[in-house]
């Protein structure tokens, strides 16, 4: 057993060294559609964060307890709702994006507007308060104060998106339920993943998820590398 | 010159504790008044008052016998506040901070932020991150990122409070260098007698929100007309 899986291992790394085209094809569009999700949630969830870590308003904290909830919503039961939706039959059926890369991109982007929302909201109200009213007696107007809390809180921040594009990268619910894991058009390295190991193709697994972890592990390592220079 | 700045029968409450009773007080132009008091006693309350941090619940500021919103306060006060903050940036980011707020062009920045800080001994100091800077000279660029303002009034809480003597000595010693200086009026919230003592025009003890004696450094220290004021002062006054 121990020898077949060194000799998978082995097979996955030449895969790798060689460039397999549809390793690579995979490994790009999952950084493609995963970027695109992130930017998307960045887009709506940061003012969302901003409105939430910054201000107060009746019904905050409700708002608040809402996205935390959301932290832990199944990624399937997420896929079922939004297949439902896209589907042909379905409200937003119109728009035909069902399979295609831009659904598996809205569908992410949706599951980990969340983890934007609640961990820079987080992240914006730990900054000191004494911050706020520094800001504010040096004369800064509300948008410039809230810039000077924000760029406090830029490592928290950044690691929110980051930890945002990990989870939208490694997602796999989404992915399969919106994208249909066609080949050469939404496969995905974790649906790939999750079809090439049904079939037995252990080696190719393998490539993939040591692809997928190093994507992972190097934007972490380089972000810590960032912080320190 | 007098009654520039007045506080007239303010009130203000956190929750169901009352932080100041009915405060009127009267601050000349250009003069130092120190609020003296313990710990609770509504010294930093009254500063954020005039600092336009926060509103009272009742009574008025007035500037020049005008009244005056929060808005109209933070145009002309600054603050430097007993827990020293730092922006995440170097120490001329910080003391820069309020001029590039106000719309400054570079170049006047550069030459406002170079004197203020050579005024704090710390000329040298520009380029460092200003949080790893010590506890004394992060208030000396504290104090600095304040006074390059030219705030019409000056604002300092227990500005030595955490200090060792030798950087209390230095706040202390830039504060009489704004006062020669620049035509500002500072209140200073204090629980230490010598520096109020040392640096003051007038002294105000405030003592459960409440003013109980305003006299000049020597009446204040050698005939208190008040008895609690005369407990504080010989340090007898228990809470």
């Amino acid at each position: 057993m121990l020898e077949t899986l060194i000799e998978a291992l082995q097979q996955a790394l030449d895969l790798i060294w060689s460039g397999d085209p549809e390793i690579v094809s995979v490994t790009l569009r999952s950084l493609y559609v995963s970027g695109l999700a992130t930017l998307l949630s960045c887009i709506w969830g940061l003012p969302a964060a901003v409105l939430l870590g910054l201000s107060s308003f009746p019904g905050r904290r409700l708002v608040k307890g809402f996205f935390n909830a959301l932290l832990g919503v199944p990624t399937v039961a997420l896929g079922l709702i939004l297949y439902l939706l896209l589907s042909k039959s379905g409200p937003l059926g119109i728009f035909r994006l069902l399979y295609t890369p831009l659904a598996i991109s809205i569908g992410q982007s949706i599951l980990i507007t969340p983890i934007i929302v609640s961990f820079v909201s987080s992240a914006l109200e730990s900054t000191d308060v004494e911050l706020r009213d520094l800001a504010r007696t040096l004369g800064a107007s509300r948008l410039q104060t809230n810039l000077a809390v924000m760029q406090e809180a830029l490592w928290g921040v950044t690691l929110a998106v980051v930890a945002s594009f990990n989870r939208a990268i490694a997602e796999l619910g989404v992915a399969m339920m919106l994208g249909g894991n066609i080949r050469y058009v939404t496969r995905l390295l974790t649906t790939a993943i999750a079809l090439e190991s049904a079939r037995g193709e252990i080696a190719f697994s393998i490539a993939l998820a040591i692809i997928l972890m190093v994507v992972v592990f190097s934007i972490s390592i380089l972000l810590n590398f960032l912080r320190r220079g | 010159m007098a009654d520039y700045l007045r506080t007239e029968d303010v009130d203000k409450m956190y929750g169901e504790i009352k932080a100041l009773d009915s405060v009127t007080l009267d601050v000349e132009k250009g003069r130092v008044v120190t609020l003296l008091g313990s710990n609770g006693s509504g010294k930093t309350t009254l500063l954020r008052i005039l600092a336009g941090l926060e509103e009272p619940r009742r009574g008025n500021i007035l500037l020049e016998h005008r009244k005056v919103s929060p808005e109209g306060l933070r145009q002309i006060s600054t603050m430097v506040f007993q827990k020293t903050v730092m922006f995440n940036t170097s120490v001329y980011g910080n003391v820069a901070f309020g001029l590039k707020a106000r719309g400054l062009r570079n170049e006047e920045v550069d030459k406002r932020v170079s004197q203020a800080l050579a005024s704090v001994g710390l000329a040298a100091f520009q380029r460092r991150k200003a949080k790893k800077l010590s506890g004394g000279e992060q208030q000396r660029v504290a104090l600095a990122r304040a006074f390059v303002l030219e705030p019409e009034i000056l604002l300092l809480d227990e500005p030595t409070a955490n200090l060792d003597p030798a950087n209390a000595t230095i706040i202390e010693d830039s504060i009489r260098k704004i006062r020669q200086t620049e035509e500002c009026t500072i209140v200073l919230a204090t629980h230490n007698l010598h520096q109020a003592k040392r640096l003051s025009d007038e002294i105000v003890h405030i003592h459960m929100g409440k003013i109980l004696e305003a006299a000049n450094p020597e009446d204040f220290f050698m005939h208190p007309s008040n008895q609690i004021t005369r407990r504080f002062i010989n340090g007898e006054l228990q809470f």
